[in-house]
């Protein structure tokens, strides 16, 4: 799949270069950026580099292990391909990648500010709590007076440039006239630093700013392990995308120019090659070939094209290469109608409420009116604002969500951590919580299940003399059926027949002599049989009947585990697929699954999810292509291979990397055994709180107990969270 | 407690010296690739000194 992809962009590297920089008066270093999907030790690394820097043009190359990708600081001559035919020859897998997908990762600035106001809140805290720690080991008066002004000149400054992602957020929740987690949060900092400040300039015995200052650095690293985990799984899908260089060859006077898709205009003349995919939709003005149009309808049967017919954006050229005139382009191409369908699908899923805005909308609430009535109580028990305005920073800061702020990212790091290990990667924050309630498992067959290449199944059926012409014909063509008939063939100890003028007839087959007899192999119309409903070749030897080579789509590795898997945790498992009736039920069959439908529309499929949530399902849909990306956001939480559609990708929450599909049912788990982390460290989070709050409204909550209670929950939570590993 | 006119200010500079390092390091991308440096430590080539 990706092989095919990429080979569209390996032809013109300098395209890829060029836009960015228009004129080149010197001509500079290119930056040519490779995926290594297959990248794990330092050996590897080593060889890799060795290679590349080996290679003659090469300036500068550096792996990068974590996001499995070469940077390659590159002569402009140099063309990728030649690359990656270096590293496949030491045995890596390698492919191109668009420099200008991936532009938007390289600099990651979100993360480094992030990374930067930890470090500073970090670094504060630290030496504030020391000169606290020796106000609570003993220091009075003068030296306690000073100890408390140098930490407020450490901890202004700091908590003004690190709790800036705070403020923010809460003023723009403010503004909408909305509660979140942040308004207590900036609320209990700017209470603590003024009563403190207060307290400092009286003289007073406590001081919280040394709590200000690790509740922002504990609030902060939630926020970047949070934002780590969404970095790491956007710059995979961006990698995804960036393998597809979206370019077709526009035919104009006669002559070839490869433009982008986006340039396209309804009437231009198009040329797809064989194994090309549509870029719009339009109708065959010339050529004959067979289409695949899996990807939309989930038929795995190609389909015949010639001119005059009509063809969606997303089908796959099979044979033959073929002109097509336009007839709509961009968002007026069925590709696109489809993901309108996605946008009102989508619904469903903003409706999903993840479990730390429910905790929110409970606490934010709760702690205001706890701490303005400890406000209030003891102001009309002392009649004195400086006590009551103590004992309310107090509670603000006591009940502040540190462990809550902590409670959910964390968890989610390590899960998502642990199956991106297993080649999954999630796409979307609530993904995990929203797997965790599955109770119904929808899945798509072909290039889901199936791995939508072709398997000969009736190689057992021939005479040997027939198979020896088959192959002959079939090692002529590159058609899927072929090389599934040559490989099975090749297996089987079969030697080619020697034939005489072999030539492919684009869009039926190939045809040779044999002996003087007349050989064709192809479809059936073309070679005298009947039509059936199941994949086939056939085979015509001249006076001889036509003889049929069944194929069926072969399993997807892991498939059968998956499903069974599924059905062992008791959960129920349906197939819907746009295929024909047999091949659907022939799957089902083989795998064990008792409720299947056919010919399903991508209409169908979607509102058979939507009938199943309205049931009260919690469902997970499996899907690769455009057919189901409406199923797939109707779901209640998606998955699709990599080998899916972009539109499929984009619509589903989690992608699975790897070819097996086995990983999905673990997933699964590690979802429930998340869900369950993240309600227990609610609970830790909840009985501190319940321990703390009532010394801090009795008035009996010092400095030392909030630094104690609030760093100890913090780390029971992070600990707590690690056990998902 | 004259001593303290010492240590405050050293403990300040001392941190401020770890504040400044952790800059750099995050300015100069060392925590880009987390993977790979911690496997290319066990690399054979140019153990002895770094990278030309």
């Amino acid at each position: 799949m990706t092989a095919q992809l990429t080979s569209g962009t390996a032809a013109c590297p300098g395209c890829i270069a060029s836009p960015a920089e228009p004129a080149r008066p010197i001509p500079e270093d290119v930056q040519i950026a490779l995926s290594l999907p297959g990248i794990h030790c330092s050996a590897c690394i080593a060889t890799v580099e060795r290679e590349l820097n080996a290679h003659p043009g090469v300036e500068d190359a550096r792996v990068n292990l974590t996001l499995k990708r070469a940077m390659i600081k590159a002569a402009p001559e140099l063309r990728a391909a030649d690359l990656i035919s270096v590293l496949e020859r030491v045995g890596y897998e390698a492919h191109e990648l668009d420099p200008g997908a991936l532009s938007a990762t390289q600099s990651d600035k979100a993360g480094r500010d992030l990374l930067m106001r930890l470090a500073v809140a970090g670094f504060a805290s630290m030496n504030v709590m020391l000169l606290s720690v020796s106000v609570w080991a003993g220091a009075t008066d003068a030296t306690r007076d000073m100890f408390h002004w140098i930490s407020a000149a450490i901890a202004l400054p700091a908590i003004g440039f690190a709790a800036q992602p705070f403020f923010s957020n809460a003023w723009s929740a403010l503004r909408v006239r909305r509660l979140n987690m942040d308004v207590p949060i900036v609320l209990a900092i700017l209470l603590a630093l003024v009563t403190s400040l207060w307290e400092t300039a009286l003289s007073g015995k406590h001081a919280y700013f040394d709590a200000a200052l690790t509740l922002t650095f504990f609030l902060l690293a939630g926020r970047y392990l949070d934002y780590r985990t969404r970095a790491a799984a956007r710059s995979a899908a961006e990698e995804l995308t960036a393998l597809e260089v979206p370019r077709a060859i526009r035919l104009l006077d006669g002559a070839e120019e490869e433009v982008a898709v986006a340039m396209l205009n309804v009437g231009d003349l198009i040329l797809v090659r064989p194994g090309g995919r549509m870029p719009v939709d339009g109708e065959i003005v010339s050529g004959q070939s067979e289409l695949d149009r899996s990807l939309l309808t989930g038929e795995t049967l190609p389909v015949f094209a010639e001119a005059g017919v009509t063809v969606s954006a997303g089908e796959v050229n099979l044979t033959g290469p073929l002109t097509i005139r336009a007839t709509a382009v961009g968002e007026d191409t069925s590709l696109h109608r489809m993901a309108d369908l996605v946008a009102v699908a989508e619904s469903g899923r903003s409706r999903y409420t993840s479990l730390a805005d429910k905790a929110a909308k409970l606490y934010a609430p709760g702690v205001h009116i706890l701490s303005a009535l400890s406000f209030l109580g003891w102001y009309i028990y002392s009649g004195d604002v400086r006590t009551a305005l103590n004992i309310a920073a107090a509670v603000l800061i006591i009940t502040c969500p540190c462990a809550l702020g902590l409670a959910v990212p964390a968890v989610t790091t390590a899960a998502s951590g642990r199956l991106f290990r297993k080649g999954m990667l999630i796409k979307h924050a609530t993904a995990l919580e929203r797997l965790a309630e599955v109770d119904t498992v929808v899945f798509d067959k072909t290039g889901t299940l199936t791995s939508g290449t072709p398997e000969l199944t009736n190689l057992g059926d021939h005479s040997r003399a027939d198979l020896e012409i088959a192959l002959a014909l079939a090692e002529a063509s590159s058609h899927p059926l072929s090389v599934a008939l040559t490989q099975a063939a090749r297996e089987a100890g079969i030697k080619p027949a020697t034939l005489d003028d072999i030539t492919e007839v684009p869009g039926f087959g190939t045809e040779g002599t044999y002996r003087g007899q007349r050989v064709r192999l192809g479809r059936a119309a073309w070679t005298g049989a009947e039509e059936g409903d199941q994949t086939a070749a056939w085979l015509s030897v001249e006076g001889q009947a036509p003889e049929a080579f069944l194929f069926s789509d072969s399993l997807r590795t892991g498939a059968a585990e998956a499903v069974q898997a599924f059905r062992d945790a008791g959960k129920e498992v349906i197939l819907i697929s746009g295929d024909t009736q047999g091949s659907v039920q022939a799957l089902a069959d083989k795998l064990g699954i008792q409720n299947w439908i056919a010919q399903a529309l991508p209409q169908d499929k979607a509102k058979h999810v939507e009938a199943l949530r309205d049931q009260g399902h919690h469902v997970l849909m499996v899907g690769d292509g455009l057919n189901d990306t409406a199923a797939l956001a109707a779901a209640h939480v998606s998955i699709s291979p990599a080998s899916a559609l972009d539109a499929a990708r984009v619509a589903s929450d989690i992608v699975l990397l790897g070819n097996d599909l086995s990983p999905i049912s673990d997933a699964c788990d590690t979802a429930v055994k998340a869900t369950k982390r993240i309600r227990e460290n609610f609970r830790i989070a909840t009985v501190y709180n319940i321990i703390a709050v009532p010394l801090a409204v009795a008035g009996l909550a010092t400095p030392l107990i909030a630094a104690l209670a609030m760093s100890t929950s913090s780390i029971t939570v992070s600990l707590n969270a690690l056990r998902v590993r | 407690m004259e001593v303290l006119a010492y240590l405050i200010p050293i403990s300040l500079f001392l941190g401020g010296v770890g504040l400044v390092a952790f800059v750099y390091t995050v300015r100069s991308n060392q925590y880009d690739d987390p993977e790979g440096d911690a496997r290319r430590i066990l690399n054979d080539e140019w153990d002895d000194k770094p990278k030309p």
